[in-house]
């Protein structure tokens, strides 16, 4: 078995139109940086994938990345719980002018939500948000006298990751709080695609260490130093860069 | 003398009843300056969504760790015994009944302890984050905030009237006037500014204060 992929372009090419694409990351960190920029590349050169419904915790900051992405005019929808940052306009122009759908959930109903897509649980119930405008229309239930509400599985058609180090298996381990929401995207789509840093030996993961065991993996590929997306906007980058 | 504590005098009186060993979420914005002000000899271990127990105060300019922040998004660094989880564990720890203390920001909270602190209305782009995750997660809620809005409008209310963020979960609110419990629907006043009468801050509130005896003064020291 060799889960490895060649290249950046190999990577993202069977994402089709109207795909739902879970993208890891909190803000920056465990953003895949590298993999999104690949897809606006596929994109610029044929004019798909486009109409995608993005699941991300956030909505992009900056002109880079799922900012790039969205605006690029790629995606149709995004599932997030905070789509503000230091630099929010591609989205926030966008959807203040109709141009792209908002699904906006509670942060741990989000990761849970995953998880549940990963896990084969359809639906599960939960305290957060009852009473509230991001409760509407969803069944509730009493349990031991308290009210929950019901709150839906989340599944994607692929994952787009960043981890530290991954081997040919798809065994992963990530960077520090760049795990985020990382291992349950992954276990959450139908094909997973992981950039890491480094891809080493089987074995060379200690197996007590493992955070993503490989079976949640389809492909992995090597992106040696990846960019930061917080460095990236500091020095104000654009992708695609625009000629000065 | 002052006529309201300073925001780091707000989270040094919120940081004082942070016990030794209480795991602890701090909202973003005002709430986060709370992590400075822990008394000595008391460890609190600090919990941010993104997935991290345990995290030490904001590194030098230039040495920040993009990889390494916290749930506002500023850089924060290790500890010993610093653990990182993903984001179904991190909340795991809000909404199982994990973290002793959350203390966040608001916009309204109401007598009923009704928190509004996620969506100023129908304009503008919402965002809520974890905070509806938190405020019913936490053993104990509370709410660090002005006692009134930059327009001089009561931020402690009878209702809310913006969007809510949970339902009757906040027990205790530090302004910037006071400190209030909230028990059966009602705002409990426990202590105020020495300078301020009660009448007066009766008139800054949007809702009865009921006055227990022995309300203490609340006092910081120069930060």
């Amino acid at each position: 078995m060799d889960k490895t992929i060649e290249s950046l372009s190999e990577a993202v090419a069977a994402i089709a139109d109207g795909a739902t694409v879970m993208i890891g990351g909190f803000g920056g960190s465990g953003a895949p940086i590298e993999l999104v920029h690949a897809l606006i590349d596929r994109f610029l050169a044929t004019g798909s994938p486009t109409g995608l419904t993005v699941v991300n915790n956030n909505a992009g900051n900056g002109h880079v990345g799922l900012a790039a992405l969205i605006e690029q005019g790629m995606v149709a929808k995004l599932v997030c719980s905070f789509p503000r940052s230091a630099d929010p306009r591609v989205f926030t122009e966008r959807y203040q002018r109709g141009e792209i759908e908002l699904e906006l959930v509670p942060q741990g109903t989000l990761a849970e939500r995953i998880r549940a897509g990963g896990a084969g649980i359809p639906a599960f119930y939960t305290p957060t948000a009852y009473g509230t405008d991001l409760a509407v229309g969803k069944p509730t239930a009493e349990f031991d006298g308290r009210t929950y509400v019901q709150e839906r599985w989340l599944k994607a058609d692929v994952a787009l990751v960043k981890a530290e180090a991954g081997d040919r298996l798809g065994n992963l381990v990530f960077r520090k709080a760049a795990r985020n929401f990382g291992p349950l995207m992954c276990m959450a789509a139908a094909r997973t695609i992981v950039q890491v840093s480094r891809i080493v030996e089987p074995g060379a993961i200690d197996p007590e260490h493992v955070v993503t065991p490989g079976i949640f993996v389809a492909g992995v590929v090597e992106v040696p130093d990846p960019a930061q997306e917080e460095l990236l906007n500091r020095a104000g980058a654009r992708y695609p860069e625009v000629a000065a | 003398m002052s006529a309201r504590l300073s925001n780091a005098q707000m989270a040094w009186r919120a940081a004082q009843d942070i016990a030794d060993g209480a795991y602890v979420n701090l909202g973003i914005g005002l709430p986060e300056m709370v992590a400075r002000f822990q008394p000595p000899g008391r460890e609190a271990i600090f919990h941010t969504e993104n997935g991290i127990l345990g995290f030490g105060e904001a590194p030098p300019e230039g040495a920040e760790d993009w990889d390494l922040i916290n749930a506002g998004k500023k850089a924060v660094t290790e500890k010993p015994g610093t653990a990182f989880f993903h984001h179904a564990d991190s909340f795991a720890m809000v909404r199982g009944g994990h973290l002793d203390v959350a203390i966040l920001g608001a916009y309204e909270v109401a007598e009923t302890g009704d928190l509004a602190n996620w969506s100023t209305g129908p304009k503008g782009v919402p965002a809520v984050g974890g905070a509806m995750d938190l405020v019913h997660g936490a053993k104990r809620v509370a709410v660090l905030t002005d006692h009134v809005t930059r327009d001089g409008k009561p931020k402690l209310v009878k209702r809310c009237s913006l969007p809510l963020t949970g339902v009757a979960c906040v027990t205790r609110v530090y302004t910037s006037l006071a400190v209030v419990d909230i028990e059966g629907g009602r705002f409990i006043l426990r202590e105020k500014l020495p300078t301020l009468g009660v009448d007066e801050l009766q008139a800054r509130t949007g809702a009865e204060l009921v006055l227990p005896d022995g309300i203490g003064d609340l006092v910081a020291p120069e930060l």
